[in-house]
This record gives C-alpha cells, sequence and structure tokens, in this order.
C-alpha cells in the first residue's frame, strides 16, 4: 500500500525537485532521501495528509543540507545558497501545494536533442519511477549499459541546457507528438513482448498527461487506444496460444477500462480531435462491437493512412478490405507493397491466399512470417496454420 | 549560454564570394554574437604530432566530402534558442549539416 503511495508521488515530487535544483541527479538524490526517510517513519507515524507536500519539503531540507556540506558544487552551491537563503523566509511548511511540474519534466525527458532509447529510459525512471534494474530488465540490456545510457542522457541535458519548459504554442503540436510517441513505444514494448508491467506503465504515464492537459484529444486518444488494447490482454492467450479476436472469450475483457477509453474517445471527438491516435482509438472501439462495421473500420484506416502515410496501415485496411469485398482485392493492394522484412506482411498475405485456396503460396507466406515472428505464442500460432495447410 | 554552431557544408558547390541575402539575414539575429566562414577545405593544413615530430598534412583533418564551412556563436537562454538559429539556417538550403554545441564558461 506504502509502494502505491510512492509510485503515485515520485514523478510529482522529483518535477518539482527538478525544476527548483535545475539537476535531475541531484533531485533523483535528494527525493531517494525523502522517500526512504518516509519509508522508515510513515509505518511509525501514519501517512501525514499531504504526502506530496511532505516529500517535497523533507527532499528540499535533505538537498539544503548536501548542497552544504559538498562545496565541490562550487559555482552552483554560491547560486542555490543565495536562493535557499531567500526561500528559507518563504514556509517550508509540508501543507502546502506545490505546482505540478510533471508536464516540464516529460517533455525535458522527451526533447529531440536526446536519442530515442534515453527518451524512453529516462521517462521510466523521473516519471515512472522504475529502477535502473527494471528499466534494464524491460528491455532486456545490462545494468550497466542501461545506466550509462540515462547518465548520458541527463548529463547532456545539464550540459547542453535543455531547458525544463513546456514548449512554446508554435512547436508544441511536434513537441507532444514526440511525448506521445515515447509513451506509445512503451506501451507497445510492454504488449507485443508480453512484458504486462511497461503496458501498465504506458497506461499510467498516459493517465497523468491526460490529467495534466485535458484539453489536448490526442492525449485522450492515446490513452483510449491503449486502454482498448490492454483491455483484451486476459484473453489474448490461451494455454500459450494466441486467441484470435474474433474467438476471445469476452467475459475476460476489461469492461471498466473498455467503459473509461470509450469516455475518452467521446472527450477527444468533442474536442474534434481527428489526429492519428484518435483514429486508432476509434478503430480499436469498432473492434470491440459485434456485428463488426467493417466499411467504417475501413474508411478510418484510409484516414489513418493519409495521416501517416504508413504502409503498415495499408496492412490493416487490405484485412478489412477483405472483409467487404473479399480477400482478391486485398491481396492486390498488399501486392503493391514492400515490407519484406515485417512479420504481419507476410501472415496477412497468408491468410488472404489461405482463403484463395492458393496453398503452395499461403505456406510460404506463413514460413516467412514464422522467421519473423518474436514469440513463442505467435510462432505457435503460425506452426499451427502451415499444419492446418498439411504438408 | 553560448552555444557554438559548426556549419558544414555539402561540398556539392562552390561557395559564392558574396554571403546570400538569405542567410546574411540568419547572422543578424541579436543572439549571434559572432561568426566566420572559413575558405574552402583544401586550403587548410593540418598540424599534428607523429613521432615527437610536428607533421603537416595538406588538407582537414577528417578528409570528408562534407567540411567545416564556417562557425556562429549564439547567445541563449538554452538549447531550444540556439537550435532556432540552427534550424533557421539549415532550412534555407544552403548547408549539409549544422553541429550545435555548448561552450564551456571562460573561467
Amino acid at each position: 500500500m506504502l509502494e502505491e503511495v510512492f509510485r503515485d508521488q515520485w514523478g510529482r515530487v522529483l518535477a518539482t525537485l527538478v525544476g527548483w535544483l535545475g539537476d535531475i541527479e541531484l533531485a533523483e538524490d535528494a527525493a531517494q532521501e525523502a522517500f526512504a526517510l518516509a519509508a522508515e517513519r510513515w509505518p511509525r507515524s501514519g501517512q501525514p495528509e499531504n504526502p506530496t507536500g511532505w516529500l517535497i519539503t523533507t527532499a528540499r531540507n535533505r538537498a539544503i543540507d548536501r548542497i552544504r556540506r559538498e562545496r565541490t558544487l562550487a559555482a552552483k552551491t554560491e547560486q542555490l545558497e543565495h536562493e535557499l537563503r531567500e526561500r528559507s523566509e518563504e514556509s517550508m511548511d509540508e501543507t502546502v501545494t506545490f505546482a505540478d511540474e510533471r508536464l516540464e519534466l516529460i517533455f525535458t525527458c522527451c526533447h529531440p536533442a536526446l536519442a530515442l532509447d534515453a527518451q524512453v529510459a529516462l521517462t521510466l525512471r523521473t516519471l515512472g519511477g522504475l529502477s535502473t534494474e527494471e528499466i534494464a530488465r524491460a528491455f532486456l540490456v545490462g545494468f550497466e549499459t542501461m545506466s550509462k545510457r540515462l547518465t548520458r542522457a541527463k548529463h547532456k541535458i545539464r550540459d547542453a541546457n535543455i531547458p525544463f519548459a513546456v514548449p512554446p504554442e508554435h512547436v508544441l503540436p511536434e513537441r507532444l507528438d514526440a511525448v506521445l510517441a515515447v509513451v506509445y513505444l512503451i506501451f507497445n514494448e510492454g504488449w507485443g513482448g508480453g512484458r504486462i508491467d511497461l503496458a501498465s506503465e504506458a497506461i499510467r504515464l498516459g493517465r497523468a498527461l491526460v490529467e495534466l492537459m485535458p484539453d489536448e484529444a490526442e492525449v485522450a486518444g492515446l490513452l483510449a487506444l491503449m486502454l482498448l488494447n490492454d483491455s483484451r490482454r486476459e484473453a489474448r492467450l490461451r494455454d500459450g496460444q494466441l486467441v484470435l479476436l474474433d474467438d476471445q472469450d469476452r467475459s475476460l475483457w476489461n469492461e471498466a477500462q473498455i467503459s473509461e477509453a470509450r469516455r475518452l474517445l467521446e472527450r477527444a471527438l468533442a474536442l474534434h480531435g481527428a489526429g492519428p491516435y484518435v483514429v486508432q482509438a476509434a478503430i480499436a472501439d469498432l473492434h470491440t462491437h459485434e456485428p463488426r462495421d467493417w466499411p467504417q473500420i475501413a474508411a478510418l484506416y484510409r484516414r489513418l493512412e493519409q495521416l501517416t502515410g504508413s504502409p503498415i496501415v495499408t496492412v490493416n485496411r487490405a484485412v478489412a478490405l477483405a472483409e467487404i469485398e473479399g480477400p482478391a482485392p486485398a491481396l492486390a493492394l498488399l501486392d503493391e507493397l514492400d515490407l519484406d522484412s515485417y512479420q504481419y506482411f507476410h501472415s496477412t498475405r497468408a491468410d488472404l491466399l489461405r482463403r484463395l485456396g492458393r496453398t503452395e503460396e499461403a505456406r510460404s507466406a506463413y514460413a516467412s512470417a514464422l522467421e519473423l515472428a518474436q514469440t513463442e505464442p505467435e510462432r505457435r500460432f503460425l506452426r499451427s496454420r502451415l499444419d492446418e495447410l498439411g504438408s | 549560454m553560448k552555444y557554438a554552431l559548426l556549419v558544414y557544408s555539402s561540398g556539392e558547390r562552390q561557395p559564392s564570394e558574396e554571403l546570400h541575402p538569405a542567410i546574411a539575414a540568419v547572422l543578424q539575429t541579436p543572439s549571434v554574437s559572432g561568426w566566420v566562414r572559413l575558405k574552402p577545405a583544401e586550403s587548410a593544413t593540418t598540424v599534428k604530432l607523429e613521432a615527437r615530430r610536428t607533421l603537416l598534412t595538406d588538407g582537414p583533418f577528417v578528409d570528408s566530402k562534407e567540411y567545416l564551412g564556417g562557425l556562429i556563436l549564439v547567445d541563449a537562454d538554452n538549447l531550444d534558442g540556439a537550435l532556432a538559429v540552427a534550424t533557421q539556417l539549415q532550412e534555407l538550403g544552403f548547408t549539409a549539416a549544422i553541429e550545435v554545441r555548448p561552450v564551456r564558461a571562460q573561467s
């Protein structure tokens, strides 16, 4: 229970400290000390009424002590000491409500001057509160590698002076796209690869973003999309076997998440959202209804194609097209694409070829998909399709 | 805070004697505190130490199609300010790439 509170508070506390100290490493150290103290004291004395306030105030006190002790910080120390002397007149009252600076923090972490893998790692560390060890494990890299990645990013932020700020209006749209892309990447790493935890982290981040940017349609769209995809988590596998959407046990779907997603989608549409995440969420929502409205789904994929120019979207549109006009026109659409290294391109072609009775070609396409498959359930599924085709 | 913009030329077209007016306009930005244009890479001489002897070689240190064409110093509150100038220049289409590096404070 204390764990939960700490997870919820970490990003909030750290963000305020980064804003104040101007240095992520210093902020992390201060936050860590405050949380350690809380872990020690709260079980005995009970949780304070304003946990955030308590944690921030405690962290600030720790930071001040540390700065005074470590004279090695030279210029920084002087400047901070001056500010701190000013601030000590201010109430260091733990009941004060501190401004939420998590938006500033996430925009800093997702600044395009940082490498994408660094953006992802830093977002999970600072806003998600995951440990370096946890992030390393989640992305299947060694602890040292991840540790260096994080340190390098923090030093880049410091040395190049990447601003701790919400970007100005004229660049906000593209910078927000970068943030949403990082969150969605975290979600997909978690979902497709079977690492459930990352998907939950992404949803958590998504919820924070919706809370912080309630008037941004794409932010609501992304959360709706993630919730809808995640709602089928329990139904996707049965005995390690992949279960296709049509065959899933709907009673295993998370209805609460689906409802939440639908409310978000409505809000996004009311905000006149028509961007890629809103469209994808609308498609995901349509997939939850029986019978499927394939013409609407196809039309939305068309719209998504126009927005993104992505051939992967065309693959999905082909699936919808097959339901409306049959497998042959869908196959013709796919044959215009060059997606040889994309697993689902091959598996989709294979399915269409199978339905057209072109068994040999279907077999070859399933084999190509199998070579590219990343998880055991997917491999099993493809192998079983191959077995069904006979040898 | 100071940033150095290292401007790389693509080596495809001969840089003209006159500064293109669009480039000149960017260099007039108040945040630009200084700039130099370098003569082409062929005019460079590189000084190195080899076996404790000073060695001179004809040409730039790194021999590639893209070469350092100029240096611009920018004063900005943060990286975004420096990136704005670099972006403005790059979007004019005359440069291969621009590296933006923070400058150490003089002690």
